[in-house]
């Protein structure tokens, strides 16, 4: 059987009185390449950051690797959105890059030369090494979201969380970091996305959660993504056309 | 008096060289950590911190009886501390904004201070006068034990800077990442706030409580045009500061004697202005050159393309043109073929015009790369 990379139990969250979250069961197989998708308020984000210890759940609990997420941290990379910073911060490409090793630095230790040459690969990898000392706000949306995706990729993590990595991006780019993502799986890594365009869930992933405050239905894409549960979670009736 | 001899003075006068150095010390240690301030868009949070203080002052008064600079000032520090812990659990706790948030606190906590100085000047107490220059400010009663705690806060200042830079970047840009990497952000946060707070105090006897948020966010504000790096831009909103202290206190003591803080503050405005028009990335002057030079290379560019394709249909290339068939092109004008002749692509004879074998290649390349891009 294989292992278990992420293990949710009973989550609920809530921001003020509604639950976004409503009990939430839920086990990621190590090695699997996943989308969660669920319509707008279903809690996908939330559900990420919960994971990630950024929001406080009401009840539940987190395990990765079967430990809570505080000792595992460096085994988890995120991507957030690319619409939480302010791109016009005075900075450079390579320099959010490096901020992907600050977590294995440490408090106050700065980083030398081996955290440059790991955030250049990384920045090589996305395909933005000719861009390292380009303002972040000089970046289009694509590349901005390939700097971000080469910070988590610096990380060196097993497990990736990534917020819409899709948003806003040309075809070009969807390409690039999916073929990244792909690579990654390739590697044993867990790759977990939260994504929007049904269309292409059978073409780039291969497991699959239906979101919308509860849990619809989690497994393998080849078995459980089919108008039914699309119509559970969109309340709509959906239907999209899979090819396989 | 010149300036030789000001520069002179400010190294013989006792008095002068306390004010200088203590105005470009405070202007330093602001520029850096509004440099923060105003990055992680708290400009407004300074104006609220600072007239949050003046309750502070009044009342460590009214407990203590003394005018020592040095208990005013831990008042103003504690109730500017206690306004910005509750503005933080106003926007964190209810449905209010920050903006709405800091007004409220900015304006309970001046009013009560101007009701606590009022009460005060009607008590029959010989020590009252002078705590309103805590208003706006009032260089000359720096003495050197107040420039000395400047220092101090200034080398704190630097030392946790350097220590905590990482940290300090990775808050400003990204919190919630930072948090992800295992990094207690709130301690972050309340350090940086702090300091804010602190180089506020420390500001209120030379430049008031009223103008004191201005010392945050005007050097920061220039700095920024100069700079995408977070290090230089902290770095310029520093010396920033320090020369509108100095400057400012150089022309409050030769004119008169005008008061110092709104004179730091002015300098401080003019060095916005300045950065603001003439910073060469980001000020409007350039970036105006800028975009009508970018329009008039294309306009130059797309007339060569209109030649081009004139010229394409003939064996010479060579073979002149009457210039009258441009008139048809929308983006010509006498002023562009005079700069296409000079550039030596088209070359000019009575009413005729030519494309040179050198105008031919270019605009043949111009147009297979637009042919690319499409």
């Amino acid at each position: 059987m294989e292992k278990i990379a992420v293990k949710i139990d009973d989550l609920t969250v809530a921001y003020n009185y509604k639950p976004v979250l409503w009990d939430i069961d839920l086990q990621i197989p190590e090695g699997v390449l996943m989308a969660i998708v669920g319509p707008n308020g279903a809690g996908k984000s939330t559900l990420i950051k919960s994971i990630l210890g950024i929001l406080k759940p009401i009840a539940g609990s987190v395990s990765i690797f079967g430990k809570p997420y505080k000792k595992q941290r460096k085994h988890v990379a995120y991507v957030p959105q690319k619409g939480s910073v302010d791109w016009d911060f005075p900075t450079t490409a390579l320099d959010v890059v490096m901020m992907g090793t600050y977590g294995k630095l440490g408090w106050i230790k700065r980083p030398g030369v081996k955290q440059k040459k790991k955030a250049l690969e990384a920045l090589e990898k996305v395909g933005m090494l000719s861009f390292k000392g380009r303002q972040i706000s000089q970046l289009s949306g694509g590349q901005q979201q390939r700097v971000f995706l080469a910070r988590a990729l610096v990380q060196d993590a097993s497990i990736y969380f990534m917020d819409e990595p899709f948003q806003g991006v040309d075809a070009t780019t969807e390409v690039a970091i999916i073929n990244i993502l792909k690579e990654l799986r390739k590697a044993g890594k867990t790759v977990v996305v939260v994504h929007h365009d049904l269309q292409t869930v059978p073409e780039y992933f291969d497991w699959v959660t239906f979101l919308n405050v509860k849990k619809i239905a989690t497994g393998p894409v080849k078995v459980i993504y089919h108008d039914d549960n699309l119509t559970k979670t969109y309340g709509i009736n959906y239907k999209v056309s899979i090819q396989k | 008096m010149d300036l030789t001899e000001y520069i002179q003075l400010v190294f013989s006068d006792y008095t002068l060289r306390t004010i200088t150095l203590g105005t470009a010390i405070l202007g330093a240690v602001t520029g850096m950590l509004g440099s923060f301030a105003v990055l992680r868009k708290q400009s407004l949070l300074g104006d609220a911190i600072s007239h949050a203080a003046l309750p502070g002052i009044a009342l460590a008064f009214l407990f203590t009886g003394t005018k020592d600079t040095n208990i005013l000032l831990i008042g103003a520090l504690i109730s500017g501390l206690i306004g910005t812990f509750w503005i933080r659990g106003i926007t964190a706790k209810t449905h209010l904004k920050s903006d709405t948030a800091l007004g409220l606190i900015l304006s309970v906590f001046f009013g009560f201070g101007m009701l606590l100085l009022t009460y005060i000047q009607k008590q029959p107490n010989a020590n009252k006068a002078g705590l309103d220059k805590y208003l706006f400010g009032q260089a000359a009663t720096l003495v050197e034990s107040d420039v000395w705690l400047m220092a101090i806060v200034m080398g704190a200042c630097l030392i946790v800077l350097f220590l905590f830079w990482k940290e300090f970047k990775i808050l400003l840009f990204d919190k919630d990442y930072a948090h992800t990497l295992g990094f207690n952000t709130k301690i972050i946060d309340v350090l940086i706030t702090s300091f804010i707070v602190m180089a506020i105090v420390l500001g209120l006897q030379t430049v008031g409580v009223v103008l004191m948020s201005a010392m945050l966010l005007a050097p920061a504000a220039a700095a920024r045009q100069w700079t995408n790096s977070l290090g230089i831009m902290v770095f310029l909103a520093a010396v920033f500061g320090a020369f509108a202290g100095v400057i400012g206190t150089g022309i409050s003591a030769t004119q008169n004697n005008l008061s110092t803080g709104p004179v730091i503050v002015l300098v401080a405005s003019v060095f916005v202005l300045f950065s603001f028009i003439f910073s060469p990335k980001r000020g409007l002057l350039f970036k105006r050159i800028r975009l009508i030079q970018n329009r008039n290379d294309l306009e130059l560019q797309k007339t060569l393309t209109f030649m081009y394709h004139i010229v394409e249909s003939h064996q010479n290339i060579s073979h002149p043109h009457k210039i009258r068939i441009l008139n048809n092109f929308r983006g010509y004008s006498k002023k562009s073929l005079n700069k296409l002749v000079a550039q030596d692509l088209v070359s000019v004879e009575g009413d005729l015009w030519s494309m040179t074998p050198k105008g031919f290649e270019v605009a043949k390349n111009l147009y297979n790369q637009n042919k690319d891009n499409d």
